[in-house]
């Protein structure tokens, strides 16, 4: 126990006279003084233990004491009455000690107080730097300053996420496997978290002078630009309109972070490779996001019904070669059957 | 220290320790001391009590006033029966299971509770001043305008889906998401510094904007495409 190995200790550290009678309570001594039992900030499990043995120990000696006796109901009652005291407190002891361990493990593991500093920022800092993702600046020589915070980037994620729930409602479609609301976080956290990865990794083979954080926010705020085209387009079906925003607002956000990436590498190749790789990934992603939901619905509808479906009780937004080809083709099969008749 | 009742009043038990219970004053809310009390009272009585704590705290959230009850005693029931009233409702209605449009429970649940987790974890991190549970209860409180617009919604679909009802649902529908919003904001945004509130308040405002939408979008048979 503890307890005798501690005072063994300070008897045969007595002799030299090396260290202190008391020796420091909690902290970092590995000798805990048993007599100073009110120190309640490091108790370990072990001293707990050891107190409810030794009130366990009260507790039979005074169960014994009574059972020897023969008392009235007065007596007895008043036993029943330490003793019920005695258990009430052991149980109070109990649940604090595990209370004890369970905060220090949940603050050693699930301390969110290290993401604190990325969220540390004014509403008007946020509205500057969305505005500045759509706004490249010409500075390649040395490196730019890229902004490592968190709530920005995420709170475009969620937004992203809820306008493209919107999108999917309007046009119709319908998942099989999954729910609406699932793919929607899954697409969108799943491009911010690994295509930031992704980028980063290719960085770091370029020797690229980026952190995560800054790569996770520079990828965040570039959503920005897919959120005002997205928002756009799902309220006004054009598709001549969605090329011309993809191609001028894409452009610049994919502009802004290319020329963040080019200040901070060094070398023709590895400038090449990174660039291109963000550019493909960033305007691809909006066309996805724009395209992907009609595929789905077609892919389905053919499986279900056949070639045979009429066209017009399609979605209404179809890519335009898809349904006039099938037009076309409907309209010659009529025509043929006509005319076999 | 009370004596418990006149009955035991002869009972030699030493001055030391101390005689738990309090029956002669009704308490308001139990506490540690009154376990015990609490522990042998009828199951009826319990629960009205619970009920009528969560009344109370739905008058609060229709008036919101700047009052601190809501995070004083704070429970989580009302939020728990409200979430499932409304993924309730909020489930697709046809009998046809291969068109399935409408949101499905789970989904409704996840989003509902991982929705005020993040917002809560948000307002934490910005450096707020609310407990974890405190604001999980007020964010689902504040969701009992959204309920009832959802009722309000389900009447008048009964009476068709013409461009009427659509306008009908439309306005309660924004009426209650605003009042959802500033409802949880009166609560929530005092908890925060004050040139940060905007900050606090955008999350508040997707997810109730989210909800909204999914109620608004509701139709009881979802038509499909085919022919």
């Amino acid at each position: 126990m503890s307890t005798t190995e501690g005072n063994k200790n300070t008897n045969s550290t007595e002799s030299w006279g090396g260290f202190d009678d008391n020796p420091i309570q909690g902290g970092g001594s590995a000798v805990i003084d048993m007599e100073n039992m009110d120190d309640t900030s490091g108790s370990s499990f072990e001293d707990m233990g050891e107190m409810h043995q030794r009130m366990k120990e009260e507790e039979e000696v005074s169960e014994e004491a009574a059972a020897t006796e023969e008392g009235d109901d007065g007596e007895f009652l008043g036993m029943k009455g330490v003793k019920g005291q005695l258990g009430r407190q052991v149980a109070d002891e109990v649940w604090q000690a595990g209370k004890r361990q369970a905060s220090k493990a949940f603050n050693l593991y699930a301390n969110i107080d290290i993401l604190r500093p990325y969220f540390d920022v004014e509403p008007i800092q946020v509205r500057n730097r969305l505005l500045e993702s759509l706004i490249p600046i010409r500075i390649i020589n040395f490196p730019q300053k890229i902004a490592g915070e968190l709530y920005g980037p995420l709170m475009l994620v969620f937004t992203l996420v809820a306008i493209l729930l919107h999108g999917m409602k309007t046009s119709g479609t319908v998942i099989r496997e999954g729910t609406l609301m699932g793919t929607a976080i899954g697409t969108c956290f799943g491009y911010w978290i690994g295509v930031s990865s992704f980028i980063y990794f290719l960085a770091y083979l370029c020797n690229a002078q980026i952190t995560m954080l800054q790569m996770l926010s520079l990828l965040g705020y570039g959503l920005f630009g897919h959120c005002v085209v997205l928002f756009v387009t799902y309220s006004v079906h054009f598709h001549s309109l969605f090329y011309i925003l993809w191609l001028v607002i894409g452009g610049l956000s994919t502009l802004r972070m290319v020329a963040a990436l080019i200040s901070r590498t060094v070398g023709h190749t590895p400038r090449l490779i990174l660039c291109g790789t963000v550019a493909a990934l960033h305007m691809l992603f909006l066309l996805y996001l724009h395209f992907a939901y009609h595929k789905i619905v077609e892919g389905i509808l053919d499986t279900l019904e056949g070639p045979n479906v009429p066209p017009i009780q399609r979605v209404a937004r179809d890519i335009p070669e898809v349904s006039v080809a099938l037009v076309n083709a409907t309209v010659k099969m009529v025509g043929i059957t006509l005319q076999s008749h | 220290m009370e004596k418990v009742q006149p009955g035991l009043s002869d009972v030699s038990i030493s001055g030391d320790i101390p005689v738990e219970g309090e029956i002669t004053v009704p308490v308001g809310s139990p506490s540690h001391d009154d376990e015990y009390s609490t522990l042998d009272e009828p199951v009826k009585e319990t629960i009205l009590r619970d009920l009528k704590a969560v009344g109370k705290k739905f008058g609060h959230v229709m008036y919101p006033k700047k009052s601190t009850t809501l995070l004083r005693d704070w429970d989580l029931w009302g939020p728990l029966l409200l979430c499932v009233t409304l993924a309730l409702m909020l489930q697709g209605g046809s009998a046809d299971s291969k068109e399935d449009g409408g949101p499905q429970f789970a989904e409704v649940f996840v989003l509902i509770w991982f929705g005020s987790v993040i917002i809560t974890l948000n307002s934490k991190l910005l450096g707020g001043t609310i407990s974890f549970f405190q604001s999980l209860c007020v964010l689902g409180y504040c969701i009992l305008p959204l309920t009832v617009a959802m009722i309000v919604c389900r009447l008048v679909l009964l009476g068709g889906t013409g461009t009427a009802s659509f306008i009908v649902r439309f306005i309660v529908v924004v009426a209650s998401f605003g009042w959802s919003t500033f409802a949880s904001t009166a609560f929530l945004a005092d908890s925060q510094p004050p040139n940060r509130k905007a900050l606090v308040v955008y999350p508040v405002f997707l997810f109730y904007f989210v909800i909204s939408w999914m109620i608004l979008t509701f139709s009881p048979s979802h038509s499909n495409t085919g022919p």
